[in-house]
Order: structure tokens, then sequence, then C-alpha cells
């Protein structure tokens, strides 16, 4: 069944695009990440415009969050404090994210700017990511408990504490509203949500037990992603409602069975997925930047400021 | 197709019946419809280009053939070409070309080189390379607008059918052409030129209207007219159905 799209202005078969939200919810239920990062690669590669797929790649990221935090709210999965602080940073963050973006665009060279920060941040996070969970599986092989999360790090020797109960946290919440605002900074920056980067910061660097992470970081998202939804709609029309709501229907039954995977999954297990699926992305963005392309031109309509 | 048929029995009847005035071969045409609306199930379209030569005097010497072209909208567009840099490849040059057609289909009755002369098509900007480089730009940029017509030509936007015209008795001539599912709403221009020896005798241009309809419509005029209207609906909806899907979620659960 072929579906036109009125923004994209191209036809596309609705199962695949039923099933394309599906796959990114479910990922985007298990993990806690918003997809973003699949879902515009992935809507590019089926030929939607890439400037309607980054748009509305971010609307159903929103629909996918909304979801995903209503059943970790049941599990008791979100601070919604912490939230709150990381969120308060994220805004700060993106709107200079979209403001760098823009000078970025005007000089042309945006392409490479969003190819190079996927292909380092994915693969460094990913990497890192992936060593961590692998030590972690050895120790419980081995028989030891997990290290505690309780260590006198930087973080706790800050000023204007705060206690996070949900997180079991009594921190500064300096860190936490600083690593909001570089998520969001390079969320605006990559066109995406930004949980991927959430998630590890919020297990790295501030230390919080991941039953939280998944939740805290899908309700910082949902407000990110609302966010430039508006603006893409607002600023250059390419948002397209008719492709989000069939990739928001895949999506949300997606995400709920994500959930539920998620919550049998052990964590390591979880992370060390989540880790392999970072690292794949970007081993195929840094593919395509260092192999000859088929096709050296490329077209976009419309003439560039 | 009955229509078709109908039609075409039409204008021989308006032909037998004309008056005998001018000596030259001129053209007489139609299309199987002059709208096409892109609704949301809208998989592409067929229109049919029908018609006949219309003369008084005996046939001339000299081979008789028909061109047909259909033309989209025409827009800006921005090639790119990409370079090895430091290991990397990265868009280097661009070349903008200021218009060119977002589709364009010629249909022929023979070979376009044997059949249309250099001149004639530069007057009327006939052949796929002429219609885009005649709106914009120069002769400097040649690998910039082969990549462009190479491009579309995959996708299907351009396309050239030799020998796609039917011509019978050297009086009727039909032409059918499909368009593809990615159109783009605006005036189509269809043009049918009438050659004999490889000039160019009589011309014919006509339009077809091709809109969005219904929900389509009303979607892509709310996102330009009001676009911070339809930013916050795109949200509600997408919130809403987040919520759905939740609630339908657990009562299926529980």
């Amino acid at each position: 069944m072929q579906l036109y799209l009125p923004i994209a202005e191209v036809s596309i078969n609705a199962f695949l695009l039923l099933g394309l939200g599906g796959i990114v919810g479910l990922l985007s239920g298990i993990f806690g990440v918003g997809g973003g990062f699949l879902i515009t690669p992935l809507l590019m590669f089926i030929g939607i415009p890439p400037a309607v797929a980054v748009a509305t790649g971010a609307n159903q990221v929103v629909a996918s969050s909304v979801s995903g935090v209503l059943s970790q709210m049941r599990r008791k999965g979100v601070d919604f404090r912490m939230g709150i602080v990381l969120l308060g940073g994220g805004i700060v963050g993106a709107a200079a994210g979209i403001w760098v973006f823009d000078v970025l665009r005007r000089a042309g060279q945006v392409d490479l700017l969003v190819q190079l920060s996927y292909v380092i941040f994915l693969g460094l996070i990913g990497a890192l990511m992936f060593q961590e969970s692998l030590r972690a599986i050895r120790r419980t092989k081995k028989g030891e408990g997990p290290r505690r999360a309780h260590q006198h790090l930087i973080v706790h020797r800050l000023p204007l504490k705060m206690k996070f109960r949900a997180s079991g946290l009594y921190i500064s919440v300096i860190p936490p509203v600083a690593v909001g605002a570089s998520v969001g900074f390079l969320a605006a920056v990559m066109g995406v949500g930004g949980g991927f980067i959430m998630v590890p910061a919020m297990i790295y660097l501030l230390g919080m037990p991941t039953r939280v992470v998944i939740g805290t970081s899908l309700f910082q998202i949902i407000f990110v992603s609302a966010f430039s939804t508006v603006m893409h709609a607002y600023t250059s029309q390419s948002v397209d409602i008719l492709l989000a709501l069939v990739l928001i229907i895949g999506g949300v039954i997606g995400a709920q069975i994500g959930t539920t995977i998620g919550a049998r999954l052990k964590a390591e297990q979880l992370r060390i997925l989540l880790a392999l699926l970072v690292l794949a992305v970007s081993f195929k963005i840094a593919l395509d930047l260092l192999l000859e392309p088929s096709e050296l031109y490329s077209l976009v309509p419309g003439v560039l400021p | 197709m009955r229509g078709v048929t109908l039609a075409l029995a039409l204008i021989l009847g308006a032909l037998a019946a004309g008056p005998a005035a001018a000596s030259e071969e001129t053209i007489v045409a139609g299309l199987s419809q002059n709208r096409i609306g892109i609704s949301a199930n809208f998989d592409g379209s067929e229109i049919i280009v029908y018609g006949a030569v219309h003369r008084d005097a005996p046939a001339p010497e000299g081979a008789l053939d028909v061109i047909v072209t259909v033309e989209g909208p025409s827009g800006p567009v921005t090639v790119r070409r990409k370079e090895r840099r430091f290991g990397l490849w990265i868009n280097t040059e661009s070349v903008k070309i200021s218009a060119a057609p977002a589709f364009y289909a010629i249909a022929t009755t023979a070979p376009l080189s044997e059949i249309l002369s250099e001149t004639d098509n530069l007057r009327h900007r006939i052949s796929i390379p002429r219609a885009i480089r005649a709106v914009g730009i120069g002769e400097e940029t040649p690998q910039f607008t082969d990549a462009l017509i190479r491009i579309r030509g995959r996708t299907g936007a351009y396309l050239l059918e030799e020998g796609a015209v039917d011509l019978a008795g050297e009086t009727l001539f039909r032409a059918d052409f499909i368009l593809p599912a990615n159109l783009t709403e605006g005036l189509f221009d269809v043009r049918i030129f009438l050659l004999r020896a490889g000039v160019v005798v009589d011309s014919l241009e006509t339009q077809i209207d091709v809109r969005k309809e219904g929900l389509e419509r009303i979607l892509y005029r709310l996102a330009y007219d009001l676009p911070l209207v339809y930013g916050v609906l795109a949200l509600v909806l997408a919130a809403f159905a987040g919520w759905a899907a939740n609630a339908a979620f657990r009562i299926l659960r529980s």
C-alpha cells in the first residue's frame, strides 16, 4: 500500500514505514534512547529528503519517549527532580547548538560536521560502554559483587548540593546541569534527542543507578525533541505529520514490547547490546566518509543561502 | 481507452468537415486528463496524449515525425561534488542551477538525433540537456549538469523514450506517459511538435494541473500558512499517540 507524504512529496510503502517505526520503537523501549540517531539515517536511506527526515524523526521520538516514560513511571524508574535539572541545562545547550549549526550551515560544511560528530561521539561512547560492560560481566562471573556506585567522585565536593531521592544521590547540581547542557548542544548539532550520550553520562559521570537512568533520560528527551520539532516546523516547514503518524503507530507498539524485553534483560547485557548498536552506526558512517562513493555528485533541491 | 477512441473519432470528424483554408500541416490534440489530484494513496498516474495531423493539400516530401514532451515545474537545485581531502570524502565544489524541471519526459516516433535538427532543438529546447541548460546556467560546468541529468534519470524523473509515439497513416498519433508516484505539485507543460525532415513545422502547448487533494492539501497548506499551529499539532498528536499506546497495552496486559 503506497502512501503519498504531503511534505516530503514522495510516495512510500506504508508497511515499510510501519516496520521502520516498529524497529526503532523497540530499540527505544529496550535501551531508553530516543532512537533519533537511527530513525534519521534510515529515513534518508529509503528516500525521504534529509531535512524532512531530521524534523520528522524528532516528532516520532516525542511519541515513543512519552510512551516509554509512562511505563517507567509505574516502575518508579523516573527521577523527576534529576530530569528537570538536566532539562534546564539541556535547553541552554540546545539553543547554543542551534546557533552554531546555523553558522556552519552558512559556511557550507554542516554535512561534514554532522558526520564527523556522529563518528567521533558514537565511536567513543560505544567503545567505552563496550569495555565497561565486558569488565562488569567478567566480575560477575568471578563471583565478586558489582562495584558500588557510591564512590567519592568530584561530584561530591562541589557546592549547591541537592538530594535526588529516586536516584539515591546527594550531589551538587552543577554536574547534572553541565551534562544536560553538553548533551543538549550535541543533540542540536547532530539533530538527535541525545539519549545515547545521556544514558552513559548519567551512569558514568553522575553515578546514577541503571534502574532510573532509562526513565529519566526518556523524560528529558521528550522535551528536547518537542522543542526541536516545533523549531523545525516553524523555521523550515519540514515536519511531515502523515509520515510521523505512521512511524509513531509502528513506534509506540515497538516501544511497549521493548520496555517489556528491557525489564527482563540484565543491566550488563543491556549495556553491551547498546554499545554494539552504537558502534555499528558509527562504523557505517565512518565507512561512508572513508570509501569512495559510487556517485560523487549529490543534488540538494533549493538554493542554499 | 474508450474515451480516447471516441475523441479520436470526433477529431477525425472535425477534420473531415473543417474548412479547407491553410495549406500547411497543423496539429490537433487532446489529453486524457487535464487535472491530476494527489491524494494519500496516489501511486502515479497515466496520461495519454493523442491527436491528428490536419492538412488540406497532399502530404509534402520528407519523413513526418512527432515529439511529445511533458515538463514538470522548475525549481533551483544545488549540485555538489565530493572529493577526497585528508582521506575523507567530503563535499567540495558546488554549482547552483537556478531552475531545472522536477520532471521531464520525451516521447518520439524515432531516435531523437535522426528526427530533430540541432537548430530547432536549440530554439524549442526539446532534448533533456537543452531543457535544463536553457534555464539558467552556462556551458562552463558540463560535469555538474551531466550529474543532474544522470541522477534524475536514474530515479525516473528524466525520461527519454524514443519510438514511444505511435503514428498511424501519417495522420493519427498517440503517446502514453506514466507519471511517477513522486510528483511535485504544479502546472505540467505538455508540448507536441510536428516535424518534417528535422524541422519543426507546427507545435502545440497545453497544461496539466497537478494538485494535492483532501488531507494532503489541508496538511500542506497548514504547514506553510500556520507553521506554529502545525508544529504544536504534530506535538499533541505525538504525545497523544504515546499515551494511547501505553494505556492500550496496560489494558491488554491486565
